[in-house]
């Protein structure tokens, strides 16, 4: 992994209006990622986790311009990609892609596998005819599919096989960047291993970079290099793998961490637990200051009035929590 | 004797493809105040054996053979006014999506008093009195004020919380819960496998907890059945399933898991192949295409082997695999 950014986001917004009442009046905006910073360097594969809700989707849209941000900027490969035209987005889907969670409803059902494989080819103008043809089979083979499989549809696939399908239709491109969303969550255990060892064995073989989206924290930190944890808009984290898994340092990610269920009997109870009491707030009026500070069990008056800053407590390790600041947790 | 004694139970579905055998000859007993873990992926049979259970499978499907023997009872040769007093009433079951069950044009608070009308023949003001203990005991804050709330003024982990007080409120001696937690967040689902564990200690009831998630199971459940292809093919104590697992399906999904306590960046072993086709089952062991360890007689009918110390597993070679499984890592 080198450390040349491949991506860089500072301050990204966007927020969704919320509209009521019989003149569609502008009441309230859902904030849906409220100021966000982070980098992905190339080769590296950072993951981003977090409760339904927290703006996972919406990052990885903004990110690749199939949404439009409210505020913020997003460089790419070094250059502001903030304010592209459409056309200049177009040409940038050559090097950024996105794979999507629902193998069932991404896919085009009344086209064959070879065309929709083979679609942004054509699209992009890569290859024609014959040439277009081989690089298809290539493709299917890279995933694990075969030539056989070009004349049939999807329906005819197993989700496993039609999440193949979604990554080889990406890869088509050669692009560098990839966001995986939730590549794995509609696959049954089963399967799961086998698309994330697909996943890496391409970003070895490729040099590809990926943002990879998940609310699961053990595949998170099984493909990760890297980790961004997030609330309700907001990063809390960020830090490398094992020091995010090992000494996570955010009451969230502690909590997080504790909360999941670990295949072992031996090891329940010991380690555990952080109960959190309290929902998740809604994010159209997340609450003030640090907006985990209703169900923080460190929290103190200072948390719900002013808002923590992100600061690097060392080795890129980032935290924004007063108390972490205070070093009541360290 | 068994709280609940399921013996040979078949369900089969009528498609369009022809007839599924959604459940193929399960057999298991559970006993008064145990906690069982059904687990096994999609299409396995865990739904379909629990519906079963509750006697609530509709055309397309059928209970074709079986018995299903709670508290000395055949519950297949009840009357349906009998069946109907046993749901609800000694069994009791929470779904996946509690927005399924819950009626949205009647408030939280209605709905519970309801059952415990209908089941305890409690009146109106102890009925709901009722609700409101229910609801402060499964942690709804202000019970008093939310016992009102229609069920889309609740998020998802009050109305699973409020799920769990509507079963529990007459007292059941069964708690069926079918993915009581996948559409959680994994705070809130902390908190409701929390809240179970704590209710099970205090109330003494069963609990049969229907989930694809190991962790889950590790966490709330002394014992564990694992599903394949309409049928057990392993059952144990959680120890026995996660420390020793003997059937080569139940090895291969332990170790396909990414799972916290194992080093971040071992590779994964992936289960080959797919999960199996209902409508073309293989003759013998449903594993056999997609199992390493596959023999010529593992195309014959296989029998369940008796481990020793309530450890069962359907495989030819379960007195081998274990051997075999540690060669191979
Ligand atoms: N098009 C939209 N219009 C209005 N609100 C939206 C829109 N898209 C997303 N939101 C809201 O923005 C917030 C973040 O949504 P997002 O889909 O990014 O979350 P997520 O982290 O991906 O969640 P999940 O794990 O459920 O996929 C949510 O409150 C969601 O309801
Ligand atoms: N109403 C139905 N009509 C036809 N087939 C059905 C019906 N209900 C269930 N089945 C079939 O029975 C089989 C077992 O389904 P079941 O719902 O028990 O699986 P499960 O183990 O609960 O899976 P999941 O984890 O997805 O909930 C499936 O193959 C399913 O297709
Ligand atoms: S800033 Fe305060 S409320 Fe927020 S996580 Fe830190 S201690 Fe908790
Ligand atoms: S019976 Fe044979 S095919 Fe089936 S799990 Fe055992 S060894 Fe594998
Ligand atoms: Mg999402
Ligand atoms: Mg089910």
């Amino acid at each position: 992994m080198s450390e040349e950014l491949l991506l860089e986001v500072a301050d990204l917004k966007k927020y969704f209006p919320v509209n009521a009442g019989v003149l569609g009046r502008h009441v309230a905006d859902v904030k849906a990622v409220d100021g966000v910073s982070f980098t992905v360097r190339k080769g590296e594969t950072l993951g981003l986790v977090g409760e339904s809700g927290s703006g996972k989707t919406t990052i990885g849209r903004l990110v690749l311009k199939l949404l439009p941000a409210t505020a913020g900027t997003i460089r790419f490969e070094g250059r502001d990609i903030s304010d592209i035209s459409a056309r200049q987005t177009r040409t940038l889907r050559r090097r950024m892609q996105i794979i999507f969670q629902d193998p069932y409803g991404s896919l085009n059902p009344r086209m064959t596998i070879g065309e929709i494989v083979s679609e942004p080819l054509a699209i992009h103008g890569i290859a024609k005819g014959k040439a277009r043809m081989e690089r298809t089979v290539e493709l299917l083979r890279m995933v694990g599919l075969q030539s056989s499989h070009l004349n049939r549809y999807p329906n005819e696939f197993s989700g496993g096989q039609r999440q193949r399908v979604g990554i080889a239709r990406a890869l088509a491109v050669e692009p560098q960047f990839i966001v995986c969303d939730e590549p794995v969550s509609a696959l049954d255990v089963s399967i799961q291993a086998q698309v994330l060892n697909l996943l890496e064995d391409l970003r070895e073989r490729l040099g590809l970079t990926y943002l990879f989206i998940s609310h699961d924290l053990s595949v998170v930190r099984h493909i990760s290099t890297r980790v961004a944890v997030l609330y309700l808009g907001k990063i809390f984290e960020v830090a490398d793998r094992a020091a995010l898994y090992e000494h996570p340092l955010h009451p969230y990610t502690q909590a997080l961490l504790a909360a999941i269920p670990v295949p072992n009997p031996e090891m329940q109870g010991a380690q555990k637990r952080v109960l959190l009491s309290g929902d998740v707030p809604t994010a159209m009026a997340p609450p003030s200051g640090c907006r985990f500070h209703p169900r923080c069990p460190f929290a103190f008056d200072r948390c719900s009035v002013e808002e923590p800053a992100m600061r690097d407590v060392g080795g890129g390790h980032m935290v924004a929590c007063h108390a972490v600041e205070n070093g009541t947790i360290r | 004797m068994a709280l609940l004694e399921v013996r040979n139970l078949r369900t089969t579905f009528k498609t369009e493809d022809g007839t599924v055998t959604a459940v193929n000859g399960l057999s298991f007993s559970l006993d008064a105040g145990q906690t069982l873990g059904i687990v096994g992926e999609s299409g396995s049979g865990k739904s379909v054996t629990s519906l079963s259970i509750m006697r609530l499978i509709d055309r397309p499907g059928r209970i074709e053979s079986g018995e299903i023997f709670f508290d000395g009872r055949d519950l297949l040769k009840l009357r349906d006014e009998e069946m109907r007093h046993v749901r609800g009433h000694r069994i009791a079951m929470i779904f996946q999506d509690p927005m399924t069950s819950l009626n949205p044009v009647l408030t939280i608070g209605e709905q519970i008093a309801e059952v415990v009308r209908l089941h305890l023949g409690r009146n109106r003001r102890e009925a709901r009195e009722t609700a409101i203990e229910m609801l402060r005991k499964v942690r709804i804050p202000s019970p008093e004020k939310r016992v009102d709330d229609y069920p889309h003024q609740f998020s998802g982990g009050m109305r699973q919380r409020a799920m769990i007080a509507m079963a529990l409120s007459c007292n059941p001696q069964l708690l069926i819960a079918d993915e009581p937690t996948t559409a959680l967040d994994v705070t809130i689902q902390a908190q409701v496998l929390e809240l179970m564990n704590e209710l099970q200690r205090e109330t003494g009831a069963a609990i049969i907890l229907i989930t694809h998630d190991l962790g889950v199971v590790a966490e709330t459940c002394k014992d564990v059945l694992v599903m394949y292809g309409g049928n057990m093919v392993e059952y144990g104590s959680a120890k026995q399933i996660f420390a020793e697992p003997r059937m080569p399906y139940t090895q291969g999904l332990l170790a396909s898991l990414p799972r916290l306590d194992a080093p971040a960046n071992a590779r994964l072993t992936p289960i080959p192949g797919q999960p199996p086709n209902l409508h073309r089952m293989p003759p013998g062991c449903a594993f056999a295409p997609r199992c390493a360890y596959r023999i010529e007689r593992c195309d014959q009918v296989v029998p369940v082997t008796d481990l020793g110390g309530g450890h069962l597993a359907r495989c030819w070679r379960c007195t081998e695999t274990l051997v075999m499984a540690g060669a191979a890592r």
